[in-house]
């Protein structure tokens, strides 16, 4: 072999494996951009017209009777799904627990009585660590009553959002409210003889995480 | 509270509360009823059974200082806690309610009546000297066939008399 046919192989040699290199460089990059792009945060600007469709369907359920008739106008709870005062003269009470002789607990367990027309019942969040056995049943406060009834949508948008009516909760919060408190459950297991709202427990929750997560704004 | 298998039906359980200040434990299904223990395994027959949902009131008792339906009170809500019945007001008549009771002469039939009592005996000790709206408020959900209600707030007024005077405890 001539010293011109080895350099010519060298040569060639060389060439390929600079090729190659730079062939294994550029996958490498490409490969790390498309990784980036498949990781990266898209960013949604939030859709307010989505959001107030989000939460008029919510409003269905805030607005039905399993849970207005516990957020009443006056100072007595409702019953049915005519929205009647609360029979036996029931009050609202201070705490939102009733009055002296007359408490939600008396009547009220922590589970729905098994006959029709007994009293309902919820227990306590597992988080409060409370007996299994302890009832939950109550209005809000009589200093901050959070009244559904007779409120339009806007209405009770508006005061949904305002922590200085809704016991203080984040939009976070409201969001874990409605999503796992045994009192808006009970809503969709409210016993024989009682209606549910008018979605599943999960539409109602993401139409309402979808109203605060497109910027909870309320409807005109 | 201790559960266990008493036969291949039934799960017991044994609960242990205080009933008109003595230490009680009772060994029954958790679900039955506070009503039952009281009547049935406890022999206590003071308190009524009306209408078993809660709607009548006949079945009043005291859980702590609350007046609530033992007929729909399962017996596991009262464990470790004080319940104290229409014979646990006093041992000899002596409490304020029992007193105005007989001065007022206010039961008809009697059927209604210690769950009537129970009540007005958990208004009292939270209002010593309630107005008629108050009383209204508290014993509207103790029924009475015989309409004795004009009595029994005339004797709970009574009752708020004789609890004002010194040495009487309410």
């Amino acid at each position: 072999m001539d010293w011109k046919r080895i350099l010519i192989l060298t040569l060639v040699s060389l060439v390929m494996t600079c090729f190659s290199a730079a062939g294994f460089i550029c996958r490498s990059r490409i490969n790390a951009r498309a990784k980036q792009n498949s990781t990266a945060v898209v960013e949604v600007k939030p859709n307010p017209t989505e959001a107030v469709v989000a939460f008029i369907a919510a409003y269905s359920v805030f607005s039905h009777p399993r849970c207005m008739n516990c957020h009443p106008a006056g100072n007595a709870p409702l019953q049915g799904d005519d929205s009647h005062p609360h029979a036996f003269r029931v009050q609202r009470g201070p705490d939102g627990k009733g009055v002296t002789a007359m408490r939600c607990s008396n009547c009220h367990q922590a589970a729905n009585a098994s006959s029709a027309h007994a009293p309902p019942g919820a227990p306590f969040p597992p988080e409060a660590k409370e007996s299994p056995f302890k009832p939950r049943w109550h209005l809000p406060s009589a200093k901050m009553p959070l009244v559904f009834e007779g409120k339009t949508a806007a209405q009770l948008c508006r005061q949904l959002k305002d922590r200085n009516q809704n016991g203080g909760l984040s939009l976070q919060q409201l969001l874990q409210h409605v999503n796992s408190d045994p009192l808006v459950l009970w809503g969709w297991s409210p016993g024989e003889g009682r209606t549910t709202p008018p979605m599943s427990h999960d539409e109602f929750v993401a139409k309402v995480n979808e109203w605060i997560n497109n910027g909870a704004p309320c409807p005109k | 509270m201790v559960l266990h298998v008493r036969n291949e039906e039934a799960v017991m359980e044994s609960v242990t509360f205080v009933l008109n200040g003595k230490s009680t434990t009772v060994d029954v299904e958790p679900e039955k009823p506070l009503l039952w223990v009281l009547r049935d395994d406890l022999g206590l027959k003071g308190t009524k059974y009306g209408c078993g949902m809660a709607i009548c009131g006949c079945c009043t008792v005291h859980l702590e200082d609350d007046a609530i339906r033992s007929c729909v009170t399962p017996i596991s809500r009262v464990e470790g806690k004080r319940v104290t019945t229409v014979e646990g007001l006093s041992n000899d008549l002596s409490h304020p309610v029992q007193r105005a009771w007989m001065d007022i002469q206010v039961p008809q039939c009697g059927y209604c009546q210690p769950g009537q009592m129970m009540s007005a005996a958990c208004l009292l000790a939270q209002k010593p000297n309630p107005t008629d709206n108050e009383i209204a408020d508290a014993m509207s959900g103790n029924l009475c066939r015989c309409g004795t209600y004009q009595r029994v707030r005339k004797a709970i007024h009574r009752a708020a008399e004789i609890a004002a005077e010194k040495g009487v405890r309410r």
